[in-house]
């Protein structure tokens, strides 16, 4: 019965979204306020009614209903609760509605807190969301609808994929999603824009958050698969430039351009159009996500929709939201007049030579991507692109993104000079190059890669350290601008938690390639391996029966000298339902360096399989996305949004609070 | 989501990437074959290096690269080997020459292109006159800064 009510408020929020598209639309050209006003309960209404939907679903998974088929098929009754609950999204048809459900999320976001929206625009942007949903629900309920039910049920399901059945993994879509979909709402204000005809700095003030909130979640999202990856795969990579994941990081690097470009349109009213062609553009790529990873054109075996008819379903819409928008823009974009004036030496043209990088890579990254297939459709040529050609041709763009990064964070707006800057910027590149030499010194290797890696870590952290430090003013004692600091806006905080995050990720992920080293052998009981100073003995291996797997553990004692540092404990699992095995590494994390330990197979002649390997800085490289996703709340939090959002409730202003 | 590709590769056999039997007693030969087959493809993987992989068909490829190395071949008559026997897709690293060309170079030239219309755009703005505020009605620039100044 909950089940069929979760259908039913599915087909609802179909037609819901089916009005909300048109009537609006209609109203704002007609100026007819009745109509305009249609689309914020319409909107709400669409989201209540997809939470409905989504929460009946996950009723049927965490009560084991296996007369839906999406249940049987991904779901066990001897699964731990959690991993009901994460099932939920474990497969194509859930993840499909937990993408619709945050795109009417978003739209009803807009509907909640954007009450200073001029009521055409508010309508316009509703009306395309709603468009935006009408193209995923048609998409879900025709080609892929999860409430689909078993004539004759089973007594038991089949269990979710047990790699999934992981914490890292069961939070990773949602926070990926929320960024991918986050960009629908960046579409939909680029295009009500369009329609309006005019892009303003109040425009740019108003789109920035999604794309903050997006690019944040995104962040998230990408670190806690790479996370996972790190520890459940079993050797210890971290990033395999596979084109699922760069399905995720080319919204990414274009959400991080937008969100640059959208302050100049902000603060400074220039590089509208650009601004709006990249929020097209970065929705088209979320799609082109969704369509490289449910599609199985880029990834001939994969577990989800292996359906062309998906598929093509998918790329109909990529197609029809790209090549809508883009004529919209070819049209219109003419319209949006630059006023701002800036000189070449500026903050502006700074950000265009960030928009430019980030642009750049994202194409590399495009390029690499599908490269495989249009050799084979137009050259006949069966080849590959893998790591070791986006190590050579990506990296190139974040150094230099990197070396610039600090110098065009401080030059002012409008015109600048970059002797000032350099000058206040000198303690930073001295502590930046000694630290680079440091690390040439006492690596054992000639290679770059670490030492460059520190380089811009030191350069990028004492940039910003920097930038904070020269806002706070040129005259007081130390405890005057002390205080000062603490009251700049919690933006300028943002930005240099962020970009200081930046550059702990390019330190941890240099120092990975460039210095991990590894131990394979055979280890019998009792046996000792040295690796980097460290001592990792095999103490004991025992069989332990898990909720729903058997386990193979290894009991392994950490020591350096005389002195035990821990104990790890690496498993290879057994999931017999599912029929697969998964390995659990062990891992003692370390501010400076993690060693990581896998179990594998007993081998003929006694004793176990044993990998050990030395991780310098790897956990910088998920605490320099944590900075990077903490200085994007920090600027979403930014007194200027927080008051923009509820305008007319604040009361009069008293002077700037302590933040 | 994003793995479900690498899941697959261990659907296939529950073998993990290099064993202990197949490494040579050599470490420079030892280091030389893992540097080559860190840039060849696993075949029945996407995108995962015969290295990390832990399909049959991968350690098959791990011993004979180990096999040629002993047999005294230099690396890339290794790689040539390998890539007379399975192609050009087992190569991570896709050759220069031919269509790939553009893959190549599409980067540089799309940052040249990219670059000369910035430089374009940002000498423009810098010469151009700043628009007067005759572009919002007088409401909408009082509703304006409202909304900027609260």
């Amino acid at each position: 019965m909950i089940t069929e009510l979760g259908h039913f408020a599915l087909i609802l929020a179909f037609c819901v979204a089916c009005v909300q598209a048109v009537l609006p639309l209609i109203g704002a050209h007609k100026r007819w306020p009745g109509w305009m006003a249609v689309a914020a309960p319409a909107a709400t209404a669409q989201f209540l009614l997809t939470a409905a939907s989504f929460a009946a679903l996950t009723w049927a998974f965490v009560t084991s209903d296996f007369s839906l088929r999406l249940v049987t098929l991904n779901s066990h009754s001897a699964k731990p609760l959690l991993y009901k609950i994460t099932g939920v999204w474990g497969n194509h048809e859930g993840s499909m509605l937990l993408w619709i459900l945050i795109v009417t999320l978003f739209g009803a976001c807009v509907a909640w807190f954007g009450t200073n929206l001029p009521p055409s625009l508010k309508a316009r942007v509703l009306a395309v969301q709603a468009m935006i949903g009408v193209a995923f629900l048609a998409f879900l309920i025709f080609t892929s609808n999860p409430f689909l039910r078993l004539v004759v049920p089973p007594f038991d399901g089949q269990d979710l994929n047990p790699l999934l059945q992981d914490p890292g993994l069961a939070f990773h879509p949602p926070f990926l999603y929320l960024g991918y979909v986050g960009l629908s709402m960046t579409y939909s204000f680029a295009i009500a824009a369009l329609i309006e005809g005019r892009v303003d700095a109040a425009w740019g003030r108003w789109v920035r958050p999604y794309t903050l909130a997006a690019w944040i979640f995104l962040t998230i999202g990408i670190a806690l698969g790479s996370w996972w990856a790190y520890y459940e795969l079993g050797w210890g990579g971290f990033w395999f430039w596979d084109p699922v994941e760069n399905a995720s990081f080319m919204p990414w690097l274009i959400a991080a351009a937008l969100l640059h470009s959208a302050i100049v349109v902000e603060k400074r009213e220039s590089l509208k159009s650009w601004t709006i062609l990249l929020a097209i553009i970065a929705f088209g790529f979320s799609m082109i996500g969704a369509f490289i990873t449910r599609s199985g054109v880029l990834t001939s075996v994969h577990a989800f929709a292996n359906d062309p008819e998906r598929g093509m379903f998918l790329l109909a819409i990529t197609a029809l939201f790209m090549m809508g928008g883009l004529t919209m823009f070819a049209a219109r974009a003419s319209a949006m007049q630059a006023k701002g004036v800036f000189a070449v030496k500026s903050r502006e043209s700074m950000l265009v030579l960030n928009n430019l990088l980030l642009g750049v890579a994202c194409f590399i990254v495009f390029v690499g991507t599908i490269w495989p297939l249009v050799s084979e459709l137009f050259f006949d040529r069966k080849l590959s692109v893998g790591a070791p050609f986006f190590n050579l041709a990506f990296t190139p763009f974040m150094v230099l993104l990197g070396l610039v990064l600090p110098v065009g964070a401080m030059l002012p707006w409008k015109r600048g000079s970059f002797g000032r800057i350099l000058r206040a910027l000198a303690p930073a590149f001295v502590l930046a190059i000694a630290a680079g030499l440091l690390a040439f010194a006492m690596q054992t290797g000639r290679s770059a890669l670490g030492p460059m890696g520190l380089f811009l870590a030191a350069w990028l952290v004492g940039g910003s350290v920097t930038d904070l430090w020269t806002r706070t003013g040129r005259t007081g004692d130390i405890r005057d601008r002390l205080r000062r600091l603490t009251r700049l806006p919690r933006a300028d905080w943002g930005k240099a938690v962020a970009h200081g995050g930046l550059g702990i990720t390019m330190a941890g992920v240099a120092a990975m390639n460039a210095w991990a080293t590894e131990d394979i052998r055979v280890a019998q009981v009792g046996d000792s391996i040295d690796l980097a100073g460290y001592t990792v003995t095999l103490d004991d291996v025992r069989r332990v029966q898990g909720p729903n797997y058997i386990s193979t553990t290894g009991d392994f004692t950490l020591s350096r000298g005389d002195d035990v540092i821990g104990v790890l404990h690496p498993e290879k699992r057994f999931y017999p339902v599912a029929q697969m095995p998964t390995t659990e590494a062990g891992i003692d994390n370390g501010f400076l360096r993690d060693i990581y330990v896998v179990i594998g197979d007993p081998q003929d002649g006694g004793g176990w399989a044993v990998r050990t390997y030395h991780k310098p800085l790897a956990n910088w490289i998920w605490g320099g996305a944590i900075l990077m996703a903490l200085g994007g709340m920090l600027s979403l939090s930014d007194r200027r949004y927080r008051v923009a959002a509820g305008a007319r409730k604040v009361a009069p202003v008293q002077g700037v609070p302590a933040e | 989501m994003r793995r479900l590709i690498l899941l697959l590769c261990l659907i296939a056999a529950p073998v993990l990437a290099v064993q202990p039997d197949e490494m040579l007693d050599d470490p420079a030969l030892e280091a030389r074959a893992r540097e080559i087959s860190s840039g060849l493809r696993c075949l029945v993987c996407r995108n995962e290096s015969i290295d990390d992989s832990n399909a049959e068909l991968a350690r098959d490829l791990r011993l004979l690269v180990r096999d040629r190395l002993t047999k005294g071949d230099t690396d890339s008559e290794v790689v040539s080997f390998i890539v007379d026997r399975y192609g050009e897709y087992v190569l991570l690293k896709p050759q220069m020459g031919g269509s790939n060309a553009v893959l190549w170079l599409a980067g540089p030239a799309m940052l040249l292109l990219g670059a000369g219309i910035a430089v374009l755009y940002i000498r423009r703005r810098a010469r151009a006159e700043p628009a007067g505020p005759g572009a919002l009605t007088e409401t909408e620039e009082a509703r304006l800064r409202q909304i900027m100044d609260e």
